[in-house]
């Protein structure tokens, strides 16, 4: 009785809130998209995803995934827990393959190419699409090792180390921060400069698309707020795939947004994630086109 | 539901008895003689080897060979370069290999498979096997493929096949412990899985490799069953000299000479228990500063 009434309150309180969230969600977009040369409609796309499905084992995570992801676009994956969207951006670099009865079906293609067919490499695959993930993750290791550490696996023609760390660090807007210290171990750098480190150790191996796994999910919002400017910064030369919880995020830095849900099987209460709208930014967080994703950016559930 | 404002705060106070009535107190008293009984029995065991054995803690014990005409000069030089050569070569051998077999098992396999599966099975149980059938494993292979069984290099072997369950899964557990996100990490920075592990899992995992490779080689310093079963020699008045070599090794000096009725062979003997153990407590000194400084806190 009293648990009953006490939701009923906090939805009517969600309720009322609900424009204002909206219109400030709109208001981002706006400011983001004012910087950026006007979108085409559907994007030229650097990967593409045709009818895929995600299963682990018998169980399907992510179904008839269809979208693109456009050159030096960033692309926010977007939706509620257990969506399958960080599945879905996992097997978008072949980080899927590490898991035990993981399978994808469907095409995924990089440059056209298809990165799951027989005789392509996921080494190769990995080394063209970078990832930085959810909780920063530094080796233990100096900074320095840290950013050569890719260069130096893949056995890349490096002229000069000290020029290439030196360039990834300053990319990722770490340089100033840690150019004195080089080779001090990077488990003392605090959490964000943790995570741009990370970035800078992606951007050393030069790939062509950063895949993202909600970077900044275990940052507080300063640091947030510059791993955001950098991927606004780094999309000039890269395209970004991020998945991301934080819907302002997705306004903020986005070009395009892809809205996922989750479907729960009748029978077996399995959750199913699968992509409802797929747009511009702009068009997603202001006009959606589906009722689903409307509730979500409102607030109404998620 | 009650209003928040009439909550009555209960008394910090002690209501109730606690830990303080009779039943209590005779549990409390249970658990401290069981400690009680367990560090007695290793002082007793202590002081009684060092007031047998501290007068015959001289030179003698580690410049003489054993000799049966003069229990009183006789010194375990043998037995401790035989220890010394044996334990060496033990860990030349066992660590490579329970290593590599650990990377195998942790890294590569797929423990899905009815085979790997079958591996971790017995992989348990061969930890727990008595050391001397390892002693017999070794003497009937060692029969089968003309090895001699007297030498050093069997002997090794033995102990070698003893302690390898053991290193296998203290490595395992040394790289299970280094979180998921290195492997990834590297893995997604186009590193192969073989580069990941040399780079990232296995430097990562040293410290508990190498205290887990010493608590077992501490086992097998103090193991004379295996070796007694070899025919691991008891009197041997000369060094150990190579592979091929007879030898002697501490434990079994130790068990030959606390045999004999005279009193001097039973003080070298006690002698020969302190540097043993002596020994065993430097070596798991040695592995607990490794663990304390180097273990990663993650």
């Amino acid at each position: 009785m009293n648990s009953h009434y006490y939701s009923t309150r906090t939805h009517d309180v969600a309720e009322a809130g609900n424009e204002t969230a909206a219109n400030e969600l709109a208001s981002l977009v706006e400011v983001r998209q004012d910087d950026r040369r006007s979108l085409p409609s559907d994007p030229k796309p650097i990967m593409e995803c045709e009818g895929v499905d995600v299963f682990y084992d018998d169980f399907r995570a992510v179904t008839d995934v269809s979208l693109g992801f456009g050159y030096n676009e960033i692309t926010a994956l977007i939706g509620p827990s257990g969506c399958g969207k960080s599945t879905l951006l996992r097997s978008l670099n072949r980080m899927n393959d590490l898991i035990l009865g993981a399978r994808v079906e469907g095409a995924v293609t990089f440059h056209g190419q298809s990165i799951y067919a027989k005789d392509v490499d996921p080494i190769e695959v990995r080394r063209r699409i970078g990832m930085v993930f959810q909780k920063p993750n530094p080796f233990p290791k100096s900074i320095y090792d840290n950013v050569a550490y890719g260069p130096r696996v893949t056995g890349a023609k490096v002229s000069d180390m000290d020029d290439l760390v030196e360039e990834a660090l300053t990319r990722s807007a770490l340089w100033d921060e840690v150019k004195d210290k080089l080779k001090q171990s990077a488990l003392g750098l605090s959490g964000g400069q943790q995570q741009r480190l990370c970035i800078a150790r992606t951007i050393a191996i030069r790939p062509e698309v950063i895949l993202m796994d909600e970077p900044c999910s275990a940052l507080d919002p300063i640091a947030t707020s510059r791993i955001e400017d950098l991927m606004v910064e780094l999309v000039k030369d890269y395209s970004i795939i991020i998945v991301t919880h934080n819907m302002q995020q997705a306004a903020r830095v986005a070009d395009r947004t892809a809205f996922f849900t989750a479907l729960a099987d009748e029978g077996t209460g399995d959750r199913t994630g699968l992509l409802v709208e797929y747009d511009l930014t702009a068009k997603i967080f202001s006009t959606p086109a589906d009722e689903r994703t409307e509730n979500y950016i409102s607030g109404r559930f998620g | 539901m009650a209003s928040i404002g009439s909550i009555a705060t209960a008394p910090l106070r002690a209501s109730r008895e606690g830990d303080k009535n009779a039943k209590s107190i005779v549990f409390l008293g249970v658990l401290w003689f069981t400690v009680l009984f367990s560090v007695l029995s290793l002082a007793v065991l202590l002081v009684t080897s060092f007031l047998d054995g501290s007068t015959r803690l001289d030179a003698n014990l580690f410049t003489r060979y054993s000799s049966i005409v003069l229990p009183e000069l006789a010194g375990a030089r043998a037995a401790i370069l035989g220890s010394a050569l044996v334990i060496v070569l033990t860990a030349v051998m066992a660590i490579p290999l329970g290593v590599a077999a650990a990377v195998y098992l942790e890294e590569f396999a797929d423990s899905r498979r009815w085979y790997n599966k079958l591996i971790e099975v017995n992989l348990t149980n061969l930890a727990a096997v008595p050391a001397i059938v390892y002693g017999m494993l070794t003497a009937g292979v060692a029969l089968s493929i003309g090895l001699p069984r007297r030498v050093v290099l069997t002997g090794a072997i033995a102990l070698a096949l003893l302690i390898l369950p053991v290193i296998i899964i203290t490595t395992r557990e040394a790289m299970r412990a280094v979180p998921q996100e290195i492997r990834q990490g590297s893995l997604a920075l186009g590193a192969t899985p073989l580069q990941t592990v040399w780079r990232q899992t296995l430097p990562a995992a040293v410290p508990g490799i190498a205290t887990g490779s010493i608590l077992a080689l501490s086992r097998a310093l103090g193991e004379a069953a295996p070796l007694l079963l070899l025919g691991g020699l008891v009197f041997v008045s000369y060094d150990p000299n190579g592979l091929f070599s007879g030898y002697t090794v501490l434990p079994i000096q130790i068990y030959n000479w606390a045999k004999e009725p005279q009193l001097a062979f039973q003080q070298v003997a006690s002698a020969a228990i302190i540097l043993m153990l002596a020994l065993l407590l430097l070596m798991n000194a040695v592995a607990i500063v490794i663990r304390n400084r180097y273990q990663k806190r993650w």
